[in-house]
């Protein structure tokens, strides 16, 4: 019933949103590219596909909301570790409405929902790595020290450590977890001082995998009751060098899923959906 | 101060130690040069003590001191004062009185206020401790040698990584003047035989401390004015029956109403100063892994711990896991959730969370209804894995400003030393990372292993020069005793050198886990009450009492009974037990058998035996007995234990339930009469009833040995005590009498808040003699009651009045400084039986 009990990585719901068609020429993004928008639809049709059919998971698929572009990263909208969900604001003035559609979503699966009422405060989940014993925090553009703080209070239980984000969008723009105490990251200077700094902060030694792109380091791992260690991670046409690292992983089910479109404006694997362990509830 | 944590487990130290002494003298030749009251920065690394030395170190953290402190008066003193208890370690772990002679006596002194600066002492006083430390090394306890003493190799180890520590010069010159005052004051008799010793003590003054335990309630203890701290926590763990005490420590309140630890190895005056004798009994280091704890006894405080911290918010979590903790809260105090018993209102007087909601207390509930069929010791289990994970277990929270003026907080745990801003941890400084701790004036300093962190050192500044020591002693503290594997020694005092002598003089967690891995008794009882629901119930009324006994009695179960093999018989074949609940664990002994019950079987067949002794008191009770968990190498002393009152909320409650039994049990009756013409007591009983010191050692050792009987105390914690309900003899006519004899009361009308209560019974061929203690508090005194309920039992040829006037006489003696307030008299005569047949 809660994140304490069950094995890190055990989800059965995921939220996902709909790209809308403003998505192309709208989206956010930190380097001027040029979105394919009907690839983008397939590629999401794919990921949406996968989670629901090949590793069985109940998908919640919002709608898309034209008036913002941004809206297929639900990532940002809202933590959930356990039974509680942190229904952000995000850091970006233009997706602060995502979350509305996330909360509502989140209420209908029964979460206990903790709302950002400070207006000074912003967090992108994309900021927010839970290792499943702790939660760093990346101070980015788009998440500044009173959301950390915030999420730290949304979830007591859990020791919350605030990393600076030197390079990138988000803290996961360069990491994510790949195992139970596995943390993947990006090869570069910056990724790799993150992960010094996440390190020293914390009272658990974790392994590193260590991938030569960045944003290939930012994968899903989920812990499926008859699946066992499933992995999404980017594919070898697209990163080969750091394909080929996941594609060491033992026991894992390996995925690979193309992420070549939402990659244009930031979007990485994570981004678009957020995970939410029910079962025990029901 | 580690030897004395020992001690329990060590016990049966013998004489042989005034041999051992010859190698001393060599280390006394050192000890001197230690004595220096010049304070000098101690670098941890250096600590590991030259030579001989290095034995000691373990048992005595801090053996300079202690060979300093040889002001032996003071440590007569204490000896005398010592329960026999006490007493016993000392011989043990020195030499006897008689053939160590007077120096074991100083020795013994010694380890018990171990840590103390005192002035040069003797070079005999020091070969004494020498003595002491290969003592505990020999016998038996080898274990605990093993644990405290072999410190030498480890200290090799230390070295790289301890910490240099250096403190305020002006501390230490504090701690001389008390020293210096202390030999001022104290006679120093060196060579003292015993008897010079308990004259002396008696002159000692006597100082009643009163010490909150986790469970809320105070413990009174008599200590002499000069005791150090170990003392009065010896007393507490004997109280408690803990063994693994070196997780715990006293705490008090100082001026500026900071908690502080007492330190054991000092006098406990000189460190409260002028405030009250009040401590509180608390968790010093939170064991990171509490399912390597030896004892279920242990867990239990932690846990009752760990429930105040949450309650306080000092460990804070998250709804679901407030209410997670709770569900195991109460099926450790309750057991198994009965939608019967527990109705929602019953929770609001559990305290599960800083703020707790209607909500919380419904999931509570929905959880607790998950962990059926777990015992309380798995229940603490539960709870403890799940609490240990809460990212604040264990944290010692100071406040203090960063170099910027910021503040922050600064968390000493097992691992390190953690900074948080807000609820955010912005730091960590593991234990190996750093070098040296030292404060200066408000200033608190660590200094980094280079390399690891940008700056070599961090300061910190702390509200004012005793949080910053206080700071300074917990890290010292912690880091003693997480991460090395025996204390370090105290400085070896140079020339002159400044700087603190405070070491950790207790045994480290590595030390501690060897030892308590030699515990080796059976699983001690205890008694689970939460108090703060008991004596919430005082002021509750009518149904809140109910509550606080049933909650009592369900605590108090039992998971198995020992029974006459015919009445487990006839249990398995006519009482309503589902399948698989009974499980014959003893096939071997022909008069009886024990059953393994879970709660609800036991309970049935408990209540099926109340039953039966209701029908015919003339019964006897003997044919059975409750036992704790299955501990059956009982021999005499902890046999039975068991409650009592809580069964007859029981019936009160139930009265419809005893119609409702009334076939079954006639069908009982009659089977027991049938087998068995005149039930015999069987061995078990007549070793009981033969003895009666079972029936003192019962008095004598409290809640740990309670033996069960059928009392007729009907609601203890409410007012009217003494008021005996009739109506659970549904089944026997009796003819009542109750006369009751009362001296004037002091005018109290309010009642006052419970602290303690407790109930003892014993019993003697003719009379069982049920003792309830209650411990009140009114308006600051505290007050205690003790309600003996003796039922006389017997025919006619049993001079009751003369045993009852014998009972009183006893009662008086037994409790000379109280007087009797008020006598009862009830006497029962049964009629006719009805429902026999």
């Amino acid at each position: 019933m809660t994140a304490l009990t069950a094995p890190f990585g055990r989800f059965t719901h995921s939220v996902v949103r709909a790209i809308p068609a403003s998505f192309g020429e709208g989206a956010l993004r930190t380097c001027s590219a040029q979105v394919d928008l009907a690839a983008a639809l397939r590629e999401h049709e794919h990921y949406v596909a996968v989670l629901k059919h090949r590793l069985g998971l109940q998908v919640v698929e919002l709608p898309a909301d034209e008036s913002l572009p941004d809206c297929v990263f639900v990532e940002d909208a809202a933590v959930v570790c356990g039974d509680t969900a942190l229904v952000t604001r995000p850091g970006a003035p233009s997706r602060r409405k995502e979350t509305e559609a996330m909360k509502q979503a989140l209420q209908e699966l029964n979460l206990n929902i903790v709302e950002m009422d400070d207006d000074s405060a912003t967090l992108d989940g994309g900021d927010v790595l839970f290792t499943g014993r702790e939660f760093f925090v990346g101070l980015s553009t788009r998440t500044n020290q009173r959301g950390a703080e915030i999420l730290a209070d949304a979830f007591k239980d859990y020791t919350v450590s605030p990393v600076p984000v030197l390079d990138g969008l988000h803290l996961k723009s360069f990491c994510s977890m790949a195992g139970p105490d596995l943390i993947a990251i990006g090869s570069s200077e910056p990724a790799q001082k993150a992960f010094k700094v996440m390190q020293q902060m914390s009272d658990h030694r974790y392994d590193k995998l260590t991938v030569s792109d960045d944003i290939a380091a930012n994968c899903v791992y989920m812990n499926l009751p008859d699946k066992g260690h499933v992995l999404l991670y980017c594919t070898s046409e697209e990163y080969p060098e750091s394909a080929k690292v996941f594609e060491k992983l033992k026991d894992y089910t390996l995925i690979p899923v193309s992420n070549s479109e939402k990659v244009k404006v930031d979007g990485a694997l994570t981004c678009c959906s957020v995970f939410i362990n029910k079962k025990l509830e029901n | 101060m580690t030897t004395e944590v020992g001690s329990e487990t060590e016990v049966k130290k013998e004489p042989e130690k005034a041999e051992e002494q010859s190698p001393a003298p060599e280390q006394d030749a050192q000890a001197p040069a230690a004595e220096p009251k010049a304070e000098a920065e101690l670098p941890c690394g250096e600590t590991a003590p030259p030579g001989g030395d290095g034995d000691a170190q373990p048992k005595a953290a801090s053996p300079e001191k202690e060979r300093k402190q040889k002001e032996p008066s003071a440590g007569k003193g204490i000896s005398r004062f010592l329960p026999p208890w006490l007493k016993r370690q000392k011989s043990q772990s020195q030499a006897e009185p008689r053939e160590a002679e007077k120096e074991n006596q100083e020795k013994v002194d010694e380890q018990q206020q171990p840590g103390q600066e005192s002035a040069p002492k003797s070079p005999v006083s020091e070969a004494k401790e020498a003595p002491g430390e290969e003592l505990k090394s020999d016998d038996k306890d080898d274990k605990h040698s093993i644990g405290s003493a072999d410190t030498q190799p480890a200290k090799e180890e230390k070295g790289d990584e301890s910490l240099e520590r250096s403190a305020d010069v002006k501390e230490k010159e504090e701690s001389k003047c008390e020293e210096k005052k202390e030999e001022g004051e104290t006679p120093k008799p060196d060579s003292g035989t015993e008897k010079p010793l308990l004259k002396a003590a008696k002159k000692m003054k006597t100082v009643m401390c009163h010490v909150t335990l986790l469970d809320g309630s105070q413990f009174p203890c008599e200590v002499e004015k000069r005791a150090k701290g170990h003392f009065l926590f010896f007393k507490v763990c004997e109280h408690l029956n803990l063994l693994e005490k070196d997780y715990f420590g006293l705490s008090y309140k100082d001026a500026a109403d900071q908690k502080c630890w007492l330190d054991p190895a000092k006098e406990i005056k000189r460190q409260i100063r002028n405030s009250p004798w009040q401590f509180a009994f608390n968790v010093k280091f939170y064991p990171p892994d509490p399912s390597q704890l030896t004892e279920d006894i242990t867990r239990y405080l932690l846990c009752l711990q760990l429930r105040q911290d949450i309650a306080s918010g000092r460990l804070p979590c998250s709804f679901v896991t407030h209410s997670l903790l709770g569900s195991y809260t109460l099926q450790a105090e309750l057991g198994d959730y009965d939608p019967s018993e527990h109705r929602l209102e019953y929770l609001s007087d559990f305290q599960f969370a800083p703020t707790q909601t209607k909500e919380m207390e419904e999931k509570v509930v929905e959880l607790h209804k998950n962990h059926r069929g777990m015992t309380p010791a798995q229940a603490d289990a539960q709870f403890l894995e799940n609490a240990k994970k809460l990212s604040m277990y264990g944290v010692d929270l100071h406040h203090a400003k960063d170099s910027e003026g910021v503040d922050i907080m600064l968390g000493v745990c097992a691992n390190g030393l953690l900074v948080y801003k807000d609820r955010l941890r912005i730091n960590r400084f593991a234990w190996p990372k750093i070098l040296k701790i030292s404060y200066k004036r408000s200033n608190f300093y660590i200094k980094i292993r280079p390399g690891e962190q940008f700056e070599s050192s961090v300061g910190f500044k702390l509200p004012n020069h005793r949080s910053a020591k206080r700071l300074w002693k917990v890290c010292v503290e912690h880091h003693t005793f997480f991460r090395l594997v025996t204390p370090e020694q105290p400085p070896k005092a140079r020339f002159l050198t400044l700087g603190s002598k405070f070491r950790y003089s207790g045994r480290t967690q590595a030390q501690t886990r060897q030892a308590s891995s030699l515990i080796d008794r059976p699983a001690p009882y205890f008694e689970r009450t939460s108090s703060k629901r008991v004596s919430r119930s005082l002021d509750g009324g009518g149904s809140r009492t109910q509550h606080g006994s049933a909650n009592h009695y369900a605590t108090c179960w039992p998971t198995s009974l020992l029974l006459s093999p015919r009445l487990a018989q006839w249990i398995r074949l006519h009482h309503p037990l589902p399948r698989g609940e009974l499980v014959w664990s003893d096939s071997q002994t022909p008069l009886r058998a024990t059953l393994v019950l879970n709660r609800t079987a036991c309970l049935r067949a408990f209540w099926c035996l109340v039953c039966v002794r209701l029908a015919s008191p003339c019964l006897q009770t003997s044919l059975w007995f409750l036992i704790p968990q299955s501990k059956l190498r009982v021999q005499g002393e902890n046999i039975y234990v068991r409650h009592s009152n809580l069964m007859l909320e029981d019936l009160d409650k139930t009265q419809e339930d005893v119609l409702k039994h009334q076939a079954s049990i006639s069908e009982l009756k009659r089977s027991f009469m049938e087998s068995t013409p005149e039930p015999r007591p069987d061995q078990w009983d007549k070793r009981l009833t033969a003895s009666p010191a079972t029936s003192l050692r019962l008095q004598a050792q409290g809640p740990p040995v309670v033996k069960t009987e059928m009392v007729t105390i009907s609601d203890t914690f409410a007012a009217q005590k003494t008021e005996i309900s009739t109506k659970e003899v549904p089944i026997v006519h009796t003819e009542t009498k109750t006369i009751t004899y009362e001296a004037a009361q002091v005018g109290d009308s309010e009642p006052g808040v419970l602290m303690t209560a407790q109930t003892i019974t014993s019993e003697s061929l003719c009379t069982t003699t049920t003792t309830h203690i209650t411990k009140t508090l009114k308006g600051g005194l505290s007050e205690t009651r003790i309600e003996k309920r003796i039922v006389i039992t017997g025919d006619s040829d049993i001079d009751h009045d003369q045993a009852l006037a014998q009972a009183i006489k006893e009662a008086k003696e037994q409790h000379p400084d109280m007087s009797v307030t008020r006598v009862v008299v009830h006497k029962e005569t049964e009629l006719a039986e009805e429902g026999e047949d």
